[in-house]
């Protein structure tokens, strides 16, 4: 199968979804010409024009109110926001407009938008332009959460979300913009709420979200030749969650590490580990193990920014831990 | 009056939209004041020759949005007594099935995007209604109702920007009523109101909101060149609100004096300024007119009477219309 890069999978997807439906478009700060500071979008004003493919000013509540009231009256709007940062400056119309009007309006009125936006550290971008803010819009009813964790999700997922009538909000990993991965020629799409098992094993569960698949993954393959057996599993949409999928999987190890990207209190591991001490307790032999960013603004210097993420040496010690059946109360 | 005899049907219609906006809000307080009504509300009376003025130059296709004093705009968009009361009262058969209330009241079926309790927060809505028209290629034109008090807010200027820059279909329609909730609007609005649009290149008006007939031919002049792509335009319209912030706002000589209160209603009321041109031209007789009021006033008790016997949507609707299918 052909390899394409992260980038050139989304890019795909919408041009796909933009033939096939004259009512999407796009707008954002520096989507046409430029194709986004990350280059993702280029070539798609040359396919479909400037009418379609709209820059806006520097103005993010104001685009994102704009891209509401088009998805509400017969348009589907697709959404850049530059960095996920941004999502700050977005709150009201995405949290109290997007996702509130089908509730509010009894079911008459439909918000069918996608804001894609990225996350992800360890870019030397520093506070304000590294948060993986993901717990945040999946905490608030009306919103979908999808976060692919490769070109092949990227693509699947942005076609799905694209064709949902709900706001949905896809979080790229800015780092995994240039990773390639096997993307078929021929169309496909990714159902939501549908988690994938990305490595069979027996002994750990590894649920781990987009950037932090490849952690989980670095980390498994090292384990297995230490003689521990872990389960990766990709949920690709944080809302819905296929809690099935990850209930059954720590049914069968009775152990589980959470593991994403966004900072630990209060967030997606904070919640999928909740549900599985609800719906799985007495399968399991360890308690659930969260591994999120450190509770710190993200840091500029490499040599603080680095341990605020989690890596692939330190899940192979927590799942060390577990495996050995030492207590990690204190962990 | 701006204008002399032209229309009949039109004037006595728009009279007939004034005073069941006015009737529906007396008939509101009532059910506040007799704790029949769940939560708050905010009166529009004062200000319907606004409302009706400017919705009265749109079609059904046309696209408004409204604000948390909205039910003077959902009314004059066409909507029914029965559905808006139970809607009011946190009915099924409201127009959003109790799920939205008086602040978030929406009627699709006349194009009314709906009620938005955040002051200002529909102004990106609307402005994305009418990207929505020049991008599908349709002619409808949204307005976008606000208050002087949601001239505060920010998102106002990027989205009158973009519309200015994309010659967006839309109509910024301020209803300057003098009070930015509890305080005065001079205290929280430097310069000019109408210089803001300017700014941006956007044609501006001022119109005397208490004049029905002047809103209406004004709108209609913008409307027509909006669909014709000469949008955005902005609208500061001079009206006055009757009641206090809320219905629960009663003592307010605090803020404003009951001396001014009693000379916008006695003196600028716009019912009672276009029952009197009506009559005076021969357009109605004052018989006329009372039946009518009559007939409104039954619409509105007969409604109330259907909506609070009307039922409460089951409980297993609570969950119904997060997401949409």
């Amino acid at each position: 199968m052909r390899e394409i890069t992260l980038s050139q999978a989304v890019n795909e997807a919408i041009a796909e979804e933009m033939r096939r439906d004259p009512t999407v478009f796009l707008l954002g700060e520096d989507v046409a010409e430029a194709g986004t500071p990350f280059k993702v979008l280029s070539g798609l004003v040359e396919e479909f024009g400037t009418e379609r493919v709209i820059d806006t000013p520097i103005a993010e509540p104001g685009f994102m109110g704009i891209a509401v009231g088009a998805a509400m009256t017969g348009a589907r709007p697709i959404v850049d926001l530059m960095f996920g940062d941004f999502i700050f400056l977005i709150m009201d119309q995405l949290c109290n407009q997007a996702a509130k009007i089908h509730y509010m309006s009894g079911g008459k009125l439909n918000v069918p938008l996608v804001l894609r936006t990225n996350m992800g550290a360890t870019r030397r971008s520093a506070a304000q332009h590294s948060q993986s803010l993901q717990a945040l819009v999946a905490h608030i009813p009306g919103l979908k959460v999808a976060m692919p964790s490769s070109a092949y999700e990227a693509k699947g997922l942005m076609k799905t979300a694209i064709r949902d009538n709900n706001p949905v909000v896809i979080f790229e990993d800015k780092l995994m913009y240039q990773d390639k991965a096997p993307v078929p020629e021929e169309e496909y799409l990714i159902p939501f709420g549908e988690a994938h098992i990305k490595r069979e094993g027996s002994d750990i569960t590894l649920i781990a979200t987009s950037s932090m698949v490849q952690v989980a993954e670095k980390a498994a393959a090292i384990l297995s030749k230490e003689g521990i057996e872990a389960e990766v599993i990709d949920p690709r949409t944080i809302v819905p969650l296929d809690e099935a999928t990850l209930i059954q999987s720590v049914k069968k190890t009775s152990r589980a590490i959470v593991i994403d990207e966004g900072h630990q209190s209060y967030g997606i591991t904070s919640e999928i580990a909740s549900r599985l001490n609800e719906k799985a307790f007495y399968h399991l032999d360890t308690p659930v193990v969260r591994m999120g960013a450190m509770d710190v603004p993200i840091p500029f210097s490499p040599a603080l920014e680095d341990i605020t993420v989690p890596t692939p040496d330190r899940v192979i010690e927590m799942a060390c831990k577990l495996c050995s059946g030492e207590m990690i109360h204190a962990a | 009056m701006a204008k002399t005899k032209t229309n009949t049907e039109d004037y006595l219609r728009m009279y007939r939209q004034m005073m069941r906006i006015r009737t529906f809000e007396d008939t509101a307080n009532q059910l506040y004041l007799s704790a029949k009504m769940p939560g708050l509300t905010h009166m529009y009376s004062g200000e319907e020759a606004v409302a009706v003025g400017i919705c009265e130059a749109l079609t059904d296709d046309d696209r408004i949005t409204s604000t948390h004093r909205g039910h003077g705009h959902c009314v004059a968009k066409g909507a029914n007594f029965k559905e808006m009361f139970c809607e009011l009262l946190g009915k099924e058969e409201g127009y959003c099935r109790g799920k939205g209330g008086s602040m978030h009241i929406a009627d699709q079926s006349h194009g009314n995007l709906g009620a938005n309790a955040i002051v200002g927060g529909s102004m990106g809505i609307a402005t994305g209604s009418a990207l929505r028209a020049k991008l599908l290629g349709q002619d409808d034109v949204t307005v976008c109702f606000f208050g002087d008090g949601a001239t505060a807010q920010g998102l106002l200027y990027e989205v009158m920007n973009m519309a200015a820059l994309w010659n967006l279909p839309v109509i910024y329609a301020c209803e300057n009523n003098g009070y930015s909730e509890y305080t005065k609007t001079e205290e929280i609005a430097a310069g000019s109101i109408t210089a803001r649009a300017e700014a941006f290149g956007i044609e501006a008006f001022k119109v005397d909101g208490q004049d029905v007939l002047a809103v209406n031919e004004l709108t209609q002049k913008l409307v027509a060149r909006c669909r014709k792509g000469e949008g955005p335009f902005f609208i500061e319209l001079e009206t006055y609100r009757y009641h206090g912030h809320h219905v629960g706002d009663i003592n307010r000589e605090y803020y404003r004096s009951k001396d001014e209160e009693k000379d916008w209603k006695e003196n600028r009321d716009p019912i009672i300024r276009f029952r009197g041109y009506l009559v005076s031209e021969g357009i109605a007789t004052e018989d006329e007119i009372e039946a009518m009021n009559a007939e409104i006033e039954k619409d509105a008790s007969e409604a109330v009477a259907y909506a609070e016997a009307a039922k409460y949507p089951d409980v297993s609707e609570v969950d119904m219309h997060v997401y949409a299918d």
